[in-house]
């Protein structure tokens, strides 16, 4: 066991599939002498070389469709967002190409690609570079939408990623990277369509992803200590989501709040909660409750940007008047 | 009626051809056009649906091009891509299956008329949005040049190439792969078809600089333009930059001029055209130019043309017999080919 920071257990699961599979490799905007702009490629153009740890101008589409037109042809490439906001840009790409060609094609064509880099709402970075396109791009079909939470599950969830024959879009999140955690010696691999099953509780289900889940655990602490017992899922697969998971979950709980990062327009809680109602709807003893961003462009002000995304006190207290209230 | 612009003459002459190569080409200018006039028909008939757009007029530009590859190389087409992916050698069979809807058609019937693709025949598609297939096509090159320097494979030595538009000219795909593919010299042959129209915006009403193969300079790269109307010019071009491309030397934009005889698609009342303008380039069919180039350089006998077009007309009868009798797609297997295991 080593004490490891994300970005570097990041940068170990791209190392270590490069030295597995010559076809693995990597593009995007100062991936290589830069060594990524949170430092999770650092050093890999030193070893891999300017092929495999490619620079590419500032053109999102159109690398991101080289990536695809790559993977068609037998590559594997991961393509750094420098900011997952940026690719926004490469929307087109992204959505006909990564995630319907496979099935427009007739099954004629895979597309092994993974598109990752930092998402969600940092400090003060302003609106465009705070975005959470993982709710953008959760109707596009044909696409797996992961994100990692934790040092260990981001090593784990990235190289199987890598190893998926799917395009995979892997969100980190730009205030995770300086995570520290013991992470194995040996070699590990995570499911890419489970959720984990953080703290086990019975009162409440709190479904959460990526940033949120410690401002979850957070309130957590505090509601232990008033003698709550709430079960906490990281969703991880935010596309397909496991549902195997939460209904096991909410069968046992009957009540589940949604704690996310996405504005609560068309975000994951939306989809979660129409699917939980759904599929659930008579284990139900509450409503599902959505503790997710404001809906506006997130502002600059920190004051007003800690207004924007969700508390741990709020979770605190959604959990409180749930539970207590029985509401 | 737009100005029109002087047709290039090639200033060095066609690399000679041979008769067997004349007739494959013939044949396969044949074929797409053939195969795209049974497809008006059968779109009439109501045996295709959706946006159909047809490819005749243009037979020198995907014939000139692609017979001049081999068969490992790449092909990237647009919506308009029948001819280009039966010159790829795509089976009319499949494709006219396609574009009928059934399981046995080169997209399975999940694809249709502007989405066919073949794996086997190295067709990267069928793009419906206008030059999203270019950075496709520029990505297969970076994977040739990927296996040949990072995998140290010395028979990764593919071209490919990527066909589209005057309109998809003035997108920024079109500006930013040719800016990457001149940098790493990349081994791709970029193919505008100057049409002169974008459904129905002329060209010299969109672009300032309305030559396209100018804008190669600006990437140092090469920039030629040919008559696409003339099949051996286009394939005497398509030859250099080919070769250029495979002994990692780079990329070429190539322009071809031609010309659609058709609307720019089924569903075209194309009523900004002028006749003027349509009899001008009618008179330059490039398949009565060939034929007439064959028989004149004695490479060929009429005889031989009519024998070539009724092989291809039964085929294309084959072909529409093919599409109709095959199964329709399986509705238990709608959602396959989403994800691969």
């Amino acid at each position: 066991m080593a004490e490891v920071l994300m970005f570097n257990a990041l940068r170990a699961a791209i190392d270590e599939e490069m030295a597995r599979d010559e076809t693995v490799f990597v593009m995007g905007e100062d991936v290589g002498q830069y060594g990524g702009s949170y430092k999770v490629t650092k050093g890999l153009y030193e070893k891999y070389g300017e092929m495999r740890v490619l620079d590419t101008p500032i053109a999102e589409n159109s690398f991101t469709g080289m990536a695809i037109g790559a993977a068609m042809t037998g590559l594997r490439p991961i393509i750094e967002g420098m900011n997952m906001g940026f690719l926004l840009l490469a929307f087109n790409q992204i959505s006909n190409n990564a995630g319907m060609l496979r099935y427009t094609s007739g099954g004629n064509f895979k597309i092994p690609i993974v598109i990752r880099g930092p998402g969600g709402v940092g400090r003060q970075l302003g609106a465009e570079h705070s975005q959470r396109l993982e709710a953008y791009f959760q109707a596009v079909p044909g696409l797996k939408i992961v994100a990692c939470s934790t040092t260990y599950n981001a090593k784990g969830l990235l190289k199987a990623a890598i190893r998926d024959p799917n395009p995979v879009l892997f969100f980190e999140h730009v205030l995770l990277y300086n995570l520290k955690e013991d992470l194995p010696d040996q070699e590990y691999l995570l499911p890419l369509d489970k959720a984990e099953i953080v703290r086990p509780g019975k009162d409440v289900t709190i479904l959460t992803y990526s940033r949120m889940r410690h401002h979850v655990l957070q309130a957590v602490k505090t509601l232990e200590k008033s003698g709550f017992d709430p079960e906490v899922i990281d969703l991880i697969s935010l596309k397909p989501l496991d549902m195997e998971a939460i209904a096991a979950s909410v069968q046992k709980t009957h009540r589940v709040i949604i704690v996310e990062e996405c504005m609560k327009t068309g975000g994951i809680g939306a989809e979660l909660t129409a699917s939980i109602n759904d599929q659930l709807f008579d284990e139900l003893d509450a409503p599902v409750l959505r503790l997710s961003s404001q809906d506006i462009p997130t502002p600059y002000n920190g004051t007003l940007e800690n207004l924007t995304i969700v508390q741990p006190t709020q979770i605190v207290e959604a959990v409180q008047k749930m539970v207590a209230l029985r509401v | 009626m737009v100005q029109e612009r002087t047709l290039p003459v090639l200033q060095t002459s066609p690399a000679a051809i041979t008769r067997e190569e004349g007739l494959r080409v013939y044949e396969d200018m044949i074929l797409g056009r053939f195969f795209e006039d049974k497809c008006a028909e059968m779109y009439y008939r109501g045996k295709m649906f959706g946006f159909v757009h047809l490819y005749n007029g243009q037979e020198a530009v995907a014939s000139g091009v692609i017979k001049a590859m081999r068969s490992d190389d790449y092909v990237c087409s647009t919506y308009r891509d029948h001819v280009h992916a039966l010159s790829a050698g795509v089976p009319p069979n499949q494709v006219m299956a396609e574009l009928f809807g059934k399981a046995t058609g080169c997209s399975k019937g999940r694809g249709g008329s502007m989405h066919l693709f073949s794996a086997e025949h190295r067709l990267l598609g069928g793009f419906a949005f206008v030059a999203e297939g270019i950075p496709i096509a520029t990505g297969a090159a970076l994977q040739t040049k990927y296996r040949r320097e990072a995998l140290h494979d010395a028979s990764a030595d593919q071209v490919t190439a990527c066909f589209f538009g005057d309109g998809a000219s003035n997108n920024g795909q079109f500006f930013e792969c040719l800016n990457m593919a001149a940098l790493w010299k990349l081994p791709i042959l970029f193919v505008v078809e100057n049409n002169k129209w974008a459904i129905g915006m002329a060209h010299d009403r969109a672009t300032s600089d309305t030559e396209i193969y100018k804008k190669a300079k600006a990437f140092g790269m090469h920039g030629v333009e040919v008559d696409g109307m003339d099949v051996l010019a286009v394939r005497t071009v398509a030859q250099e930059a080919v070769a250029r491309a495979r002994a990692g030397e780079g990329p070429t934009l190539i322009e071809a001029l031609t010309y659609r005889f058709r609307g720019h698609s089924l569903a075209d009342p194309d009523e900004l055209r002028s006749k003027e303008e349509k009899d001008f380039w009618f008179s330059r069919d490039p398949i009565k130019k060939l034929a007439a180039y064959l028989i004149e350089q004695d490479l060929a006998k009429e005889k031989d043309l009519k024998a070539i077009e009724k092989k291809i007309q039964i085929a294309i009868d084959d072909a529409v017999t093919f599409a109709e009798s095959s199964p329709e797609p399986d509705p238990s297997e709608l959602h396959h080919y989403i994800f691969a295991d």
